[in-house]
């Protein structure tokens, strides 16, 4: 990209050059007319500005390699995106009881978000689990914790989404056997693990153990799928939590493909073929407030994993070689003041992902930067999305951006700009030894850190924040919803009763089995399956892996 | 001339979310205070022994895990309990306003929500240990 206040196109020839002259003597308004990434933007874009693009090779058919314009032939002509609201709050029951609730209301699969504890591996009785059971997200401690979660709701006719990394291995051993307690077959299970350690250590921090052994748990998971649960997703490379955390939208495009890609090479190394497992990585992206910024990302995301994936690992089944990705509307770009703002806000934020091709989308509440959202809350976003879906008509056309010269180009330029950012993590000796250097964590931060003081300068416009303040807000005032401290009570008498009423003999069995897999380096799957079954908790199976692999603190850096 | 203020940055818990301390973090300093940066994950506990450690005069914290109510109350305890009850203990997060006065009741500063500006918080550190600075001063 070029310098400057405003680019222009490089078109040449006296047609546009009267019109760059007059746009000079007509001048621009006081603004910053740049991305919400501070990048400059194209003021017109002409002809010119694509005249390297070959359409076939660049752009081509949904469908068809490197698809730039979506996955499938059909698209939403064919589906439309899966409306997966992200839940989970309080106990097992309560968020049982919100998934009937939004599965009632015309959701098509599930989504599971978990509390701190459980995202640290800690059961809800630990002593670092206080004041933090059931606050952002369900506790789930145990298998008895998972069956109620579950409860009523057939695994075998759903697809669930678990938004878990360090423990994801247990957790969804938890998950399968409560599904073939149910009666269902592995191969009958489909869904998602996020299990996307790297972005952990990168943004989002939910760390435990060291990248090494973390990698193994990934690739243990990854092999597990493609051999016995091969409807699974086992990896969702998210750059959500990449963007959360301050970076620009070029940042969570190349920052994501790059641990798509060190996945990619470790499951190679485990000695996998690139087609066994490639078919079932997905992706997870923000959809922020720039709108064409956001289409051109995930356009240009598709195209590069194509090319990587078929050029550098010699994928040949067109679905590894196929980017889909579920997006989340961005929770920073909500604010506090004016909360009814969001709703309108999240609206054109899923509208990007809709004509970026998403292939599920998770719509966020109005509420989400007072609290947890309320059902209202819940109801209104799962509402846009099916607004969208079927008022707006934007579903019936494939890609019907694509052509413009506006999108193209910026397509192409947020391609280049991930490749000089990929050789970058390359010179560094990859991904691995990046996050180990701070060198992304550093990046992301200088990115927020100047973001935030543009807010603060008016160079950034905020409605309600920075500009169109309202010193009395009683009218936005919203309802919040509150955790009340029972939910932590419950939980730790759940475990004390689990505790005295298991086989002792069984949970040590599968304990010690875990530690002999962990130690031996075979698969950890059965190992965790095991313990599951015989009601080990979490807290207790992440234990002994963190005697054997150790655990990791990432240098204080800002 | 004072001498610089001494700001330790933290976050208590298990919330890995640090956009907002280490954003906080940058601007102190570049506002000319001597910021520590304690990192993620730490027990209120080692928070405050490193609060003594590094004889600050404000420590900030970050949760936005909804655990606030637990966390900052014991801060505030355990720095009283080591004798550093002149250390203002401000901070932010996803708080709810009727529970950010309640805190404030039980013995924080002013805390921080979304939307809060740098300019807001750094005049506000300024002025109040301005303030605790003179009270010690004069006593």
């Amino acid at each position: 990209m070029t310098t400057g206040k405003t680019q222009t196109s490089a078109a040449a020839g006296s047609l546009f050059d009267r019109w760059r002259e007059a746009y000079a003597r007509a001048g621009e308004r006081e603004a910053a007319l740049e991305t919400v990434s501070s990048a400059p933007v194209t003021a017109l874009a002409t002809p010119a500005d694509v005249a390297g693009t070959d359409w076939e090779r660049d752009v081509g058919l949904p469908g068809q390699f490197p698809y730039t314009r979506g996955p499938y032939a059909s698209m939403y002509r064919g589906r439309l995106w899966t409306m997966r609201q992200f839940a989970g709050f309080g106990s097992a029951a309560d968020t049982n009881a919100r998934y009937k609730y939004l599965l009632e209301h015309g959701q098509d699969g599930l989504s599971v978000a978990f509390d701190l504890p459980t995202l640290m591996g800690y059961d809800a009785d630990h002593p670092r689990a206080a004041g933090e059971v059931g606050r952002c997200g369900v506790a789930v401690s145990s298998l008895r914790d998972m069956e109620t979660l579950f409860d009523g709701i057939a695994l075998a006719d759903i697809t669930t989404s678990m938004t878990i990394n360090s423990p994801a291995a247990i957790i969804w051993a938890m998950y399968l056997v409560t599904a073939q307690k149910q009666g269902a077959r592995l191969d009958q299970l489909g869904g998602t693990t996020q299990n996307d350690i790297l972005k952990e250590y990168i943004a989002q921090k939910e760390y435990i153990f060291p990248p090494a052994p973390s990698m193994r748990l990934v690739v243990d998971t990854i092999e597990f799928a493609a051999r016995s649960v091969p409807r699974w997703h086992a990896v969702s490379v998210s750059g959500y939590h990449i963007r959360e955390a301050g970076s620009t939208a070029v940042q969570e495009l190349a920052f994501t493909l790059a641990d798509g890609f060190a996945y990619v090479e470790a499951a190679l190394a485990r000695g996998l073929q690139v087609d066994e497992f490639a078919p079932r990585l997905s992706f997870f992206f923000n959809s922020h407030v720039d709108f064409f910024e956001e289409i051109a990302k995930f356009r240009a995301a598709r195209r590069i994993w194509a090319r990587r994936m078929r050029d550098r690992y010699g994928a040949k089944d067109p679905r590894s070689q196929q980017l889909r990705f579920h997006t989340q509307t961005a929770g920073c770009s909500l604010t506090a003041q004016q909360p009814l703002n969001n709703i309108v806000r999240t609206t054109w934020e899923a509208l990007a992902g809709v004509l970026g091709g998403t292939q599920s989308l998770h719509t966020n509440s109005m509420d989400e930067t007072l609290a947890l959202p309320t059902e209202l809350a819940v109801k209104v976003a799962l509402r846009t999305q099916q607004l969208l879906a079927w008022e707006s008509g934007v579903a019936n056309t494939i890609d019907p951006l694509a052509g413009s010269w506006f999108v193209e180009d910026f397509t192409n330029r947020m391609e280049q700009e991930a490749l000089t950012l990929f050789a970058r993590i390359d010179e560094l000796g990859g991904v691995v030894p990046a996050l180990e250097q701070g060198w992304f964590q550093r990046e992301i931060g200088k990115a927020a850190y100047r973001y935030q003081r543009e807010l603060e300068t008016g160079r950034q416009v905020i409605v309600g924040v920075n500009k169109f303040v309202e010193a009395d807000e009683d009218d936005h005032k919203l309802e919040v919803l509150k955790i009340g401290i029972e939910t932590e009570k419950a939980a730790i008498a759940t475990l004390a009763d689990l505790r005295r009423t298991r086989s002792a003999a069984k949970a040590q069995a599968a304990l010690s089995r875990i530690r002999a897999d962990a130690q031996a380096s075979v698969n950890l799957m059965p190992a965790f399956m095991q313990g599951a079954e015989a009601y080990c908790t979490l807290g207790e199976m992440v234990d002994v892996l963190r005697e054997v692999f150790g655990t990791w603190r990432e240098p204080a850096v800002f | 001339m004072d001498e610089p203020i001494r700001v330790l940055i933290a976050k208590p818990g298990l919330d890995g979310h640090d956009r907002g301390a280490k954003v906080v973090a940058a601007a102190l300093r570049d506002a000319g205070m001597e910021v520590i940066y304690g990192g993620l994950h730490q027990t209120p506990e080692a928070i405050a022994e490193m609060a003594v450690q590094e004889d600050v005069e404000v420590v900030g914290l970050s949760v936005l895990s909804g655990a606030h109510m637990h966390l900052f109350p014991r801060v505030v305890e355990l720095l009283s309990a080591a004798g550093a009850g002149h250390v203002l203990v401000t901070g932010g997060g996803i708080i709810p306003a009727d529970e950010m006065a309640e805190l404030e009741r039980r013995g924080t500063g002013r805390l921080f929500g979304p939307g809060a500006t740098l300019r807001e918080l750094v005049e506000y550190i300024r002025a109040e240990v301005g303030r605790r600075r003179a009270a010690a001063r004069s006593n």
